[in-house]
């Protein structure tokens, strides 16, 4: 393979038909050479997750994406189906457990609420960061690095323009760590990847 | 007839067929032209293999267009005839009195008396339905515009006919004195209806169409059910032409078109749940009907005639030709058609029909037109007419390229066929419950079943339900399986599925399959045949009762709905390597023996939660060996 990394893209709706910011999120990545995009809700309906086969696919890649909307300050019960069942002891974590030291996990969500309602005064008290603590520490405890996350705000006031353009940074964002052209620590400064694109992606090669 | 000379005029025929409509094909040039050069090949002036008989055969074969309008009558319900009421009467009426006004004065330029220019005109202004029709749907342009609109215009034309039958011999008595008036040798008028005063003429007519109508509507449509529970296939087909032939004979005897009488039966029963089955058994006598017509019309062409006035021939081709060109270029101009189909629709009607043979030996015999202008007349129709295929290669090659505009992607709705994406097969226990799940999701979905008594239960309940049996490739295609994405395959009995499967393969193999199977064997022989989704009709019924079991004997229901997940993937697995080896018996028992030994196994271990499965994350007997002093 001719990029730097390969990126899988763990992708969890319930209900995308009635989605309108993850629909066009996903029609900006899902083509992209050396990105595989996993649908999980759309190859396992009845949440009978094929454990074998997904553990096959993380050894397959580098960085994964964990893209859904962020329900209940969490993800989808889908996604948390798949963290039970395929970072099994032994494999994920564990004194044997080494499979995905190394890789790196970002999350890519959709909120509701307005980026001014995550934070100690706002009415939902967290930050966005710290409401992710359960996945950063389950990252950790698989040996992967946690990168800040991807974060779509006030999906319900967006408009269409909008959501072009988030769709557009997404697509750049994915984009940037396949080619391995991100600044993972000058990312690391930032709440959001995406708060200002500009400043963490490098010069292309 | 004797049968030996029958026998050898059908060798002829079929031979003739056989030979030049595959290569017409091959060369591009459409059946109807091959038809049309077989004719001139073993006609009078090519091998001389049929000789003046070709007449009686073209009277016979015209039956074929009669055929061909109750098929085309069939394709359109009612609603969609009075949406094209405005084309037929506006577009169509133009034509033929814009038409008809032109090549009359081109007739009295040329010294004609005015009643003989005006029936000329009239006479030539109709087009070929035949050869129109044959060609656009031989194209798929009929869904087109210009399809359309032609069909329209045809149609009106053969309304046309009815008026000009009556009127022609009125025309005589402005012209050469009226002589006795003759029944004609086509059967078109000369029927007991003209002994009869006007008034009743008219109740006849009106009563004849009336009872069509009604006899559709209530009395065919019940025969057919009745007919169609014997279940024997020959008889329906009979029944299908008793009807078709029934119309004909009725329509000629108060003197209307038999061709407007069969369309008519055909709108009426456009709605009927026998539809498709009646198109597709009237297809293939339509197809050879028409095509000796077209024989008959190329065995027909007179060369001596030509030959001896070859000048004059071929300028009153082109004067036929360009006259109806530019007409129709201008009437598809006044109802803003784009040049596109414009082209197309000019093209396609610029020739004369064959009812103009009928009307101009009725005129002739009349004496509203001489045998000396009426026989270099015929000949001049004939030839438009085996010019049209090439005119409209003409058309398709050289105009449309340079001044087309292309229109392609942007066809029309298509409102006649059946296009729905889903086809279901067998309507029974099985498959109408994917039927209503579909339906209910939105789904068009066209059903068909061969069980004639519960095809009336469904419609009387509102649903699209048609009667015949899937097998056959041609109902299929009427039911749209050549645009169709999937066919559910529900039927009862495996030989039966299995025949659509080999249809299917072999017809339409971009229709995908979705199969029910009986059992094993049925399976077996689904996958063997290349289907990729078969469905095993007890299986999960099996398994949602097994579940039940365990779970009254109290097991954890999660657990339960997990075995029984794990038992179907296993056993799915199974059979599609045991398809593989079922011919050689003998492994084939013991793999099956191995695979049932594999399969309590992995059940086992699930239970006594051991091995390394899938439910292991739900496991903690690995954490309580890394951690579990600790833990303590």
């Amino acid at each position: 393979m001719s990029h730097a990394n390969r990126i899988l893209i763990l992708f969890a709706h319930p209900a995308l038909e009635r989605s309108r910011v993850n629909r066009q999120l996903v029609r900006a990545v899902r083509d992209i050479e050396g990105v595989t995009f996993h649908d999980l809700y759309e190859a396992y309906p009845d949440l009978d997750i094929d454990v074998e086969h997904e553990q096959t696919l993380l050894l397959a890649h580098d960085i994964v994406v964990f893209q859904h909307p962020f329900y209940w300050y969490s993800t989808p019960a889908i996604l948390k189906e798949w963290e039970d069942l395929v970072l099994e002891h032994g494999w994920a974590y564990g004194a044997q457990g080494t499979a995905l030291h190394g890789k790196k996990l970002v999350s890519a969500l959709t909120a509701g609420g307005r980026e001014a309602a995550y934070c100690g005064e706002g009415h939902n008290n967290f930050t966005i960061r710290q409401l992710l603590a359960p996945i950063e520490q389950t990252a950790r405890l698989c040996g992967m690095d946690y990168l800040p996350p991807f974060v779509v705000h006030g999906t319900h006031s967006l408009t269409d323009s909008d959501v072009v353009a988030h769709a557009a940074d997404y697509r750049r964002m994915v984009v940037a760590l396949r080619d391995g052209t991100i600044d993972f620590e000058a990312a690391r400064e930032f709440s959001r990847l995406n708060s200002d694109l500009d400043r963490i992606l490098t010069n292309r090669r | 007839m004797h049968g030996e000379a029958f026998f050898y005029q059908a060798f002829v025929y079929l031979a003739a067929a056989v030979v030049s409509v595959p290569l017409a094909k091959r060369l591009g040039l459409g059946s109807v032209l091959g038809y049309l050069i077989a004719g001139i090949a073993i006609g009078p002036f090519g091998l001389g293999l049929v000789g003046r008989e070709g007449q009686d055969v073209m009277h016979f074969a015209e039956f074929g267009v009669v055929m061909m309008l109750f098929l085309v009558g069939l394709e359109l319900r009612p609603a969609l005839l009075w949406r094209l009421r405005g084309p037929i009467l506006g577009l169509g009426g133009l034509q033929v009195t814009v038409t008809a006004m032109a090549l009359a004065g081109v007739a009295m330029v040329m010294g004609l008396p005015w009643s003989m220019s005006l029936a000329i005109g009239l006479i030539l202004a109709l087009s070929s339905t035949a050869i129109v029709l044959q060609t656009l749907n031989e194209k798929g342009l009929m869904k087109t515009r210009a399809g359309q609109s032609s069909f329209a215009v045809l149609l009106f034309q053969d309304i046309a006919v009815i008026p000009m039958l009556a009127i022609l011999p009125l025309l005589a008595f402005g012209a050469a004195g009226a002589l006795a008036k003759g029944t004609d040798d086509a059967g078109h008028a000369g029927t007991w209806v003209e002994g009869l005063p006007a008034w009743a003429q008219t109740a006849a007519v009106l009563g004849a169409v009336a009872g069509i109508i009604l006899a559709g509507r209530f009395l065919v449509q019940p025969a057919f059910r009745v007919i169609a529970r014997t279940g024997l296939r020959e008889i329906f087909t009979a029944a299908g032409l008793l009807l078709v032939i029934g119309i004909a004979l009725l329509m000629a005897s108060v003197g209307l078109s038999p061709a407007l009488g069969t369309f008519l039966a055909g709108v009426v029963l456009a709605n009927s749940e026998y539809r498709h089955e009646l198109e597709s058994d009237i297809e293939p006598f339509k197809g050879l009907l028409l095509g000796l017509f077209f024989i008959s019309v190329g065995a027909s062409v007179d060369f001596d005639l030509i030959a001896s006035r070859p000048g004059t021939i071929a300028a009153l081709v082109g004067i036929l030709i360009v006259v109806k060109l530019i007409v129709l270029l201008v009437l598809g101009r006044v109802f803003r058609m784009g040049l596109d189909q414009n082209l197309l629709f000019a093209f396609a009607l610029a020739q004369g029909g064959e009812f103009a043979f009928v009307l101009f030996s009725f005129a002739a015999q009349n004496g509203v037109i001489t045998s000396e202008v009426a026989a270099p007349l015929i000949a001049v129709v004939a030839l438009s007419m085996g010019l049209t295929p090439l005119l409209m290669i003409v058309n398709e090659k050289l105009v449309q390229p340079r001044f087309g505009t292309r229109e392609r992607g942007e066809r029309p709705a298509d409102t006649i066929d059946e296009h729905n994406p889903v086809i279901v097969a067998g309507f029974g226990r099985f498959g109408h419950v994917i039927g209503r799940l579909l339906l209910a999701n939105g789904v068009g979905t066209t059903i068909l079943d061969v069980d004639s008594d519960h095809v009336d239960l469904l419609r009387k309940l509102g649903l699209t339900v048609f009667y015949g049996d899937a097998s056959r490739p041609d109902l299929l295609k009427a039911a749209g399986a050549d645009r169709a994405k999937l066919l559910i395959l529900a039927v009862d009995r495996p030989e039966d599925s299995l025949e659509i499967v080999r249809t299917v393969k072999k017809h339409f193999p971009n229709l995908e399959i979705l199969a029910r199977a009986r059992g094993r064997p049925h399976t077996y022989d689904l996958l063997d045949a290349g289907v990729e989704h078969v469905y095993r009709e007890h299986l999960d019924t099996s398994l949602r009762v097994g579940v039940d079991a365990l779970r009254k004997l109290g097991f954890r229901s999660h657990q339960a709905v997990r075995a029984a997940r794990k038992f179907r993937r296993h056993d799915e697995a199974h059979v599609r390597e045991l398809v593989r080896m079922r011919h050689d018996r003998k492994t084939y028992i013991s793999r099956a023996r191995e695979m049932i030994r594999d399969l309590e196994d992995v059940m086992r271990a699930d239970l006594e939660e051991v091995g390394h499965d899938r439910d292991v994350a739900w496991d903690s007997t690995s954490l309580r060996e890394e951690f579990g002093q600790s833990v303590d």
